[in-house]
C-alpha cells in the first residue's frame, strides 16, 4: 500500500469523462481530491491523492495517460529557496492548510509538503520571490 | 543607582560588560527583580529587520573625462535623482526600474551594490562650459564609486497596524497579499525586540547614537519622516501605530546583503529589508522597566486596507502574542496571521550586536541632541492659495 499525490490535467475534450470513478472501480484504488477546478478555457485539473498497491497505481496512470491526462507528480511543486527565504512568514498567514508555518522555537519557516495542497496562494505573498512552483 | 554611558564604556573596554538582547532581559528581569537588573545588567540590545520604503542611498560618482553635470541618470536603468552637483546622485529604494517594472528596483541596485555585483550607470546632460559631456555609459561597483551612503528618512518605526481586508476581493498591498473577508493579517514590526519599543521616550535613542545598520556601523541622523511622538499611547507608554520613527545613516560601502534585501510586495511595488540593531544603555531603574516590555504587553491595532481612505475602520486591538501564534480573531472569526519582519533575523542582529559590545568592537555613544516629543503630525489637505 503506497500513497501517491498527483496533479491531472484534464483538455476540454475528456472533462466530461468520469475518470476517478474508473480509478475507484478498475484499479481498486482509495483516493482524497484535494483540490479540484475547471479554468475558463475548460482545462481540468484536479491534486489527488491515490492510496493503493504499487503496480496497480501504475497501471492507473497508464490508463489516464492513455485517456489523454497529462498526469504530474506533486510532491515537488512548491518549492522554498531556502537562499532567498528571511523567514518572515507572511506567507504563513496565507497557507489555508497550514502547510506553512513559523516555529515558535526557532522562528524559522517549515513547509509541510503533506500539507499542501497545491493551491499556489502563496506564491505571489513572498516579498523575496522565495517560494516557487516546479512544473 | 544610576549608570553613565561612561561608565559603560569603561566596562566594555575591560571587557566587564553584561549585555542582553531585549528577548533575555525580560526572563532576567522575571527572576531577578527591575532594581538588581539595573544594577548587574548594562546593555539591552534591540533589533529589527522590516520593508523600509523610505531608504536609500547618495552617490558620488566621481568625475568622468571631459566631465559631465549629470541631469538625468540610471543605475540598471533605474532612474536615481540628481538634482544636485554635477556627479551627485540620489537612488530610493520604492523606485522601479523603467524596464522591467516591480520587479526590480532602487532596492536591488543598493543590493547588487552592496553585494558587490557590477551596476550600469548611464547619464544624459545638456553640456555646459565647464561640463562638455552630455552623455555617459559605464560600469560602476562599490569599489570603484567614489562614495556611497545610506541616507533612510524613515526606518524603524516605533510599531505598526496589522492589515486585514473585509471586501470580497484579494488586495495587494505594502502589507501583503490580503485575502477577501478577512482571509489573513499582517504585522510589521519585531515587537519586544524592536528599538522604539523598547524605548519609548527616547530616554537614551537621540541624534547621533551609534547603531547597527544592515552590517554597518551606521547613526541616527534625525528623527524620521511622520515622527508622531504623540500618537495615542496605552499605559504601558507604547503607541498603538507607527508613533516615533528615525531616519539614519551609513556607508553603504560596508554593509552586508544578508542584512539588506530588496523586495517586491506585488502590485505594490519595490521596498527594501533593513536591518537595524540598537543598543539600549541600561541606565537605571527607569529603563529596565521600558526594557522588560513583552510581545503579551504590546498591542496594535487592526486595520482594514480595503477602505480606500486616509482613515481606516478599526477592528480592534491585538498584542503581539496574539499575532505570534499565528491567529487572532477579528468580529469573531479566527484568522491567521502572519508577520513582514523577520522575527529571526533581528534576533540574530541582537546577538550580533551584543557579541560586538561584549568583544569591545561597538561602543555606546550619548546623543548631540534628542529625538522630539513634541513634533506633530500634518496631513495634507488639498487646498486653494486663498484657503490656506
Amino acid at each position: 500500500m503506497i500513497k501517491r499525490k498527483l496533479v491531472l490535467s484534464f483538455p476540454e475534450n475528456i472533462v466530461t469523462k468520469p475518470i476517478t470513478y474508473k480509478l475507484v472501480k478498475e484499479f481498486n484504488l482509495g483516493f482524497n481530491i484535494l483540490r479540484a477546478e475547471i479554468t475558463p478555457n475548460m482545462e481540468g485539473k484536479m491534486l489527488i491523492e491515490l492510496k493503493g498497491d504499487k503496480t496497480q497505481i501504475e497501471e492507473a496512470i497508464k490508463y489516464l495517460t492513455d485517456t489523454g491526462v497529462t498526469v504530474q507528480e506533486a510532491a515537488k511543486d512548491i518549492i522554498i529557496d531556502k537562499n532567498l527565504c528571511i523567514d518572515c512568514g507572511v506567507c504563513t498567514s496565507i497557507c489555508i492548510t497550514q502547510a506553512l508555518t513559523l516555529d515558535s522555537k526557532t522562528h524559522k519557516l517549515k513547509f509541510d509538503k503533506e500539507k499542501c495542497i497545491l493551491c499556489e496562494l502563496c506564491l505571489d505573498s513572498c516579498p523575496l520571490s522565495a517560494i516557487k512552483v516546479n512544473i | 543607582m544610576s549608570k553613565t554611558i561612561e561608565e559603560i564604556n569603561e566596562k566594555i573596554k575591560k571587557g566587564e560588560v553584561l549585555v542582553l538582547n531585549a528577548e533575555e532581559i525580560i526572563d532576567y528581569v522575571a527572576e531577578k527583580g527591575v532594581k538588581k537588573t539595573a544594577k548587574e545588567v548594562d546593555v539591552v540590545t534591540t533589533a529589527t529587520f522590516s520593508p523600509m520604503c523610505s531608504s536609500g542611498a547618495f552617490l558620488n560618482f566621481g568625475h568622468a573625462d571631459p566631465p559631465i553635470k549629470m541631469t538625468k541618470v540610471w543605475l540598471n536603468d533605474v532612474p536615481a535623482y540628481t538634482g544636485l552637483a554635477a556627479v551627485d546622485a540620489f537612488i530610493g529604494a520604492a523606485e522601479p526600474s523603467e524596464t522591467e517594472g516591480l520587479n526590480y528596483g532602487g532596492a536591488h541596485v543598493i543590493e547588487d551594490l552592496i553585494s558587490g555585483k557590477p551596476v550600469k550607470l548611464r547619464a544624459i546632460a545638456y553640456g555646459t562650459d565647464c561640463y562638455p559631456r552630455r552623455e555617459i555609459e559605464t560600469y560602476i561597483t562599490k569599489d570603484t564609486i567614489n562614495q556611497a551612503y545610506m541616507f533612510n528618512p524613515r526606518n524603524s518605526s516605533q510599531n505598526y497596524n496589522v492589515a486585514t481586508n473585509s471586501s470580497s476581493k484579494t488586495i495587494y498591498t505594502y502589507m501583503g497579499k490580503l485575502l477577501p473577508n478577512f482571509g489573513n493579517a499582517t504585522y510589521a514590526t519585531a515587537g519586544q525586540l524592536s528599538p522604539l519599543i523598547n524605548d519609548p521616550y527616547y530616554r537614551t535613542i537621540g541624534i547621533g547614537t551609534r547603531i547597527f545598520l544592515a552590517g554597518s556601523d551606521g547613526y541616527v541622523s534625525w528623527y524620521g519622516t511622520q515622527h508622531n511622538p504623540g500618537k495615542e499611547r496605552l499605559s504601558n507608554n507604547i503607541p498603538l501605530s507607527s508613533g516615533g520613527t528615525l531616519a539614519v545613516i551609513g556607508n553603504l560601502k560596508d554593509m552586508s546583503s544578508k542584512y539588506l534585501r530588496a523586495c517586491t510586495f506585488r502590485g505594490y511595488g519595490v521596498s527594501i529589508f533593513i536591518g537595524i540593531g540598537i543598543p539600549i544603555p541600561v541606565l537605571d531603574e527607569e529603563m529596565v522597566e521600558f526594557l522588560k516590555i513583552k510581545n503579551s504587553e504590546i498591542y496594535t491595532e487592526i486595520i482594514d486596507y480595503s477602505v480606500q481612505r486616509r482613515n481606516k475602520p478599526s477592528y480592534g486591538k491585538v498584542n503581539y502574542e496574539q499575532l505570534r501564534s499565528g491567529k487572532i480573531k477579528i468580529n469573531g472569526k479566527t484568522v491567521q496571521t502572519g508577520s513582514i519582519s523577520s522575527y529571526f533575523i533581528a534576533l540574530e542582529i541582537s546577538n550580533l550586536l551584543k557579541n560586538k559590545i561584549k568583544t569591545g568592537n561597538f561602543y555606546l555613544t550619548n546623543f548631540i541632541a534628542p529625538i522630539p516629543l513634541d513634533e506633530k503630525y500634518s496631513d495634507l489637505s488639498i487646498l486653494s492659495k486663498e484657503e490656506l
